[in-house]
Parts: structure tokens; sequence; C-alpha cells
């Protein structure tokens, strides 16, 4: 991702998503320059799935994404990092216990 | 480049702080990402980098593109359309990282033509005939592989990862040279000399790809600090050598160095030096194809600019007719 806006091209910058096969989610492969939707999704066939890499692919344009901040210790994430409980490890459960 | 210049100064808490982030992500072999704080030297020295090696891409095309109407089957056309869309390829996933880095494209290709910034000096010579194109294959995409397959591991998480990309698709590029001159080797006499003359006069040109000896190539010790490099050029060139020796006797050819032979005691094989005076030369402009590449580069993007602004002309008209209805019939993303 980028924080390049339309550049002097006039061809704004989209991110590209591909499914690798059904049953997996779209990851985000890379960028590219296109002039409309319809060509993004064009290059990106092209570009991005020359040796049968996707079965699907999103293209949207980069100014669209929101993001979280850029700070590895941003407090955005905090509430996740003090809630043990929440992972299984967290109960101790008797070694005679079976299928738990 | 968009970079924030803050004058990094003991008194700048909050700038030590980051440095030190940044320092110690580096030092735990973390990745750096592309919103992640990092040095103004680190980011200048990775777009360079990054540039540098997208423009050797695109310009990587035309050597052997100069051979697709005149390949000798319809099997080798197909073989090198597909190669050669790979470099395009390599070209734009590269620009892709560099413009993570704030990089603007459309500046990268003014700087590309206007020979501001530069590439490989190995895509300024030229290929005569079609056993260039095998010997290509197999000598610079192999000295592309040896020279990108550390990369992968480059701290610049964009860059590395487009690397793994490039790595996968140049074990085909290598593949078919070499399959090709094993062809050609064992064609006719006429054949066999066309790809050991091609052989001798890539050889060297192949051995400068790994950029000026380690006591003169001044980029070298920040890029391994900043673990963006992870040998040395000279460390590349012996692996490219030890790699290349046994493949050459297997495919019958003489790689034309004299000094060339196996020792012992190191394990590894020695060999002659490079005439850098040469690649000093073709760097600075004065290659045997430097003004050809750059010209047709140029008039490339230039005939090209009226498609450019015809697609942004139809793109434009169409968001007027129909606003904020979607472009495509592809449905929702979910």
């Amino acid at each position: 991702m980028s924080n390049t806006d339309d550049s002097k091209a006039g061809w704004p910058l989209y991110e590209v998503f591909v499914r690798g096969k059904r049953g997996l989610n779209h990851v985000h492969v890379g960028s590219l320059h296109a002039a409309d939707d319809r060509m993004a999704l064009t290059h990106a066939r092209d570009l991005y799935t020359r040796r049968n890499e996707g079965v699907s692919i999103w293209v949207v344009p980069s100014v669209h994404i929101a993001a979280s901040t850029r700070d590895e210790k941003d407090p955005f994430f905090a509430p996740s990092a003090d809630k043990v409980y929440r992972h299984p490890t967290f109960y101790d459960i008797p070694e005679d216990v079976p299928h738990i | 480049m968009t970079t924030t210049h803050s004058a990094p100064s003991a008194t700048d808490g909050a700038e030590q702080q980051l440095q030190e982030q940044f320092d110690a992500s580096i030092a735990k072999d973390q990745r750096i990402e592309p919103r992640d704080w990092m040095p103004d030297g680190y980011r200048k020295t990775l777009i360079r980098q990054i540039a540098q090696h997208a423009h050797s891409e695109i310009i990587g095309m035309q050597p052997e593109g100069e051979w697709i109407t005149r390949a000798p089957s319809l099997r080798r056309k197909a073989i090198l359309f597909a190669k050669v869309q790979d470099e395009a390829g390599h070209g734009l996933y590269l620009y892709s990282a560099a413009e993570t880095l704030g990089a603007d494209r459309a500046d990268l290709t003014e700087r590309l033509i206007e020979g501001r910034q530069k590439y490989s000096s190995i895509f300024n010579y030229p290929t005569p005939s079609f056993a260039d194109v095998g010997v290509i294959g197999w000598f610079v995409d192999g000295a592309a592989i040896c020279n990108q397959v550390p990369l992968c591991r480059s701290s610049y998480g964009p860059y590395a990862r487009s690397m793994v990309r490039i790595c996968k698709e140049e074990s085909f590029h290598q593949r078919q040279g070499y399959e090709l001159l094993l062809t050609m080797m064992r064609g006719t006499e006429a054949q066999r000399a066309m790809v050991q003359d091609a052989v001798d006069r890539w050889w060297w040109p192949s051995l400068m790809m790994f950029g000026p000896p380690d006591g003169d190539s001044p980029n070298s010790a920040a890029s391994m600090a900043w673990k963006i490099k992870r040998h040395t050029n000279d460390e590349l060139r012996q692996r490219f050598v030890d790699m290349t020796v046994p493949q050459a006797a297997k495919l019958g050819v003489t790689l034309p160095d004299p000094e060339l032979r196996w020792n012992d005691e190191r394990g590894r094989h020695d060999f002659g030096t490079p005439d850098w005076s040469e690649l000093q030369r073709v760097i600075k402009g004065d290659g045997p194809c430097n003004a050809e590449r750059i010209t047709r580069r140029r008039t490339a993007h230039e005939e090209g600019a009226w498609v450019r602004e015809a697609a942004s002309a139809h793109a434009a008209k169409t968001a007027a007719r129909i606003p904020d209805a979607p472009q495509t019939q592809e449905g929702t993303a979910a």
C-alpha cells in the first residue's frame, strides 16, 4: 500500500487481492495503476495470475483503504493484549481428562 | 518522494526512540513494512535499489525481445514471448514495491528515460545471434537468481515479497535458456560455434552484473548493515562462477577465462578479474547499446501517451455517466 494518490500519469493506484484457490481467502499481492476498475482487473489478471495463481481477483483503489496507524505498539490493539483468558491455554485441565 | 525530513539529533527523544525501534527490528531480523518509521537513508537507498532493479527488468525486455519475430520455431517464439512478458511483470512488481516507499511511478519512468536513474549494465550489450537468447537465460538470469535469492530475505517486506515471486519465475528463464543451448549444441558445427561465440561475449559482462569489487562498492556497507543486501558483490560473483562451471562442462562450451581453475584449498574456483574500466564505461552510458535502449524506451513511452490519455478520458466519461454505479458486473466482493 502506498500514500500515492493520482500520479502525474493520471491513473490511480489499485491494491490487488487474489484468491489462490477455492476455499482460501483473498490475499493482498501488490498494486498496479489502471484507468478504471475494469482495466485494473484485467491488468491484475495479466500481472499477478500468469501461472494459475488465482481463481478470483479483487481490486480496490488504494485511496479507499482505511488502515490502523503505523506504530507497532499501537494502543489500538491494546484491548487484545491483556485478555489471556481468551486463549485455551489459560485454563488448567487435569491430564487425565480426555478429548479436551 | 514524500518523506519528512526531521533532523536527527540526540535531543529529539521521539526520533531517537523510533530509531531504536527500527534498529531493534533489523537486529531481530523482522521485516520493515511500508507504514513503519524508517531512517531517510534507508528509504532513499531502497528506492534507488528497487527503482534500478525495476528499470533493469523493463529495459531487459529489449535485447531478447528483438528475437521474438525471428524465433526459429513456434515453440521458441511462445517461450520467448512468455519470458519477455515476465520481465515486464517483474518490473511492475518492483515499481509497485518502490511506490510503497512514496516513490511516484511517473517520476520513476521520467528518471529512467532522462538517464537520471540507472539500470543493469548487462542490458547494454547487443544480441546478434539466437544463441544470445539462450546465453542470456543461462548467464544473465542465472546471475540474477544468485543476486535475488538472498534478497527474498531482504529487510524491507514489499521488496522481499516481490523477490519471492520473481525468483520462482526466473527459474523458468534460466532453464529455457540452458535447454535452448543444449538443443543448439546437438545441432550443426555452425550452431555450436554460435553458442561458443555467445558464451565468449556474455561471460565477462555477466560477472560484472554483480557490481564493482567489494573494496570499491560505496553503498554496500550500509545496505548490508540494514540487511537490504545479504551478501557482498564478490561473494555472489564467486557463487555464480562455482554454479556455472559444471554447467558449462556439461554443455560442452569453454568459459573464456585462462585463469579459471578449481582451487582445492578454498574449495571454490579461482577466476580472472573482469575489466572494471569496461563496467565503468558502460555504467556511464558508453556501452554498445545504451543510447538505443533508452531511445526505444522513451519512444514507447511517448508514443503510448495517447493510449493512456484515451483510457483516462474513457474512465472519466464512464464515471460521469453513471455516478456511483459499480463499473463491473462482478458483484459484491464477499
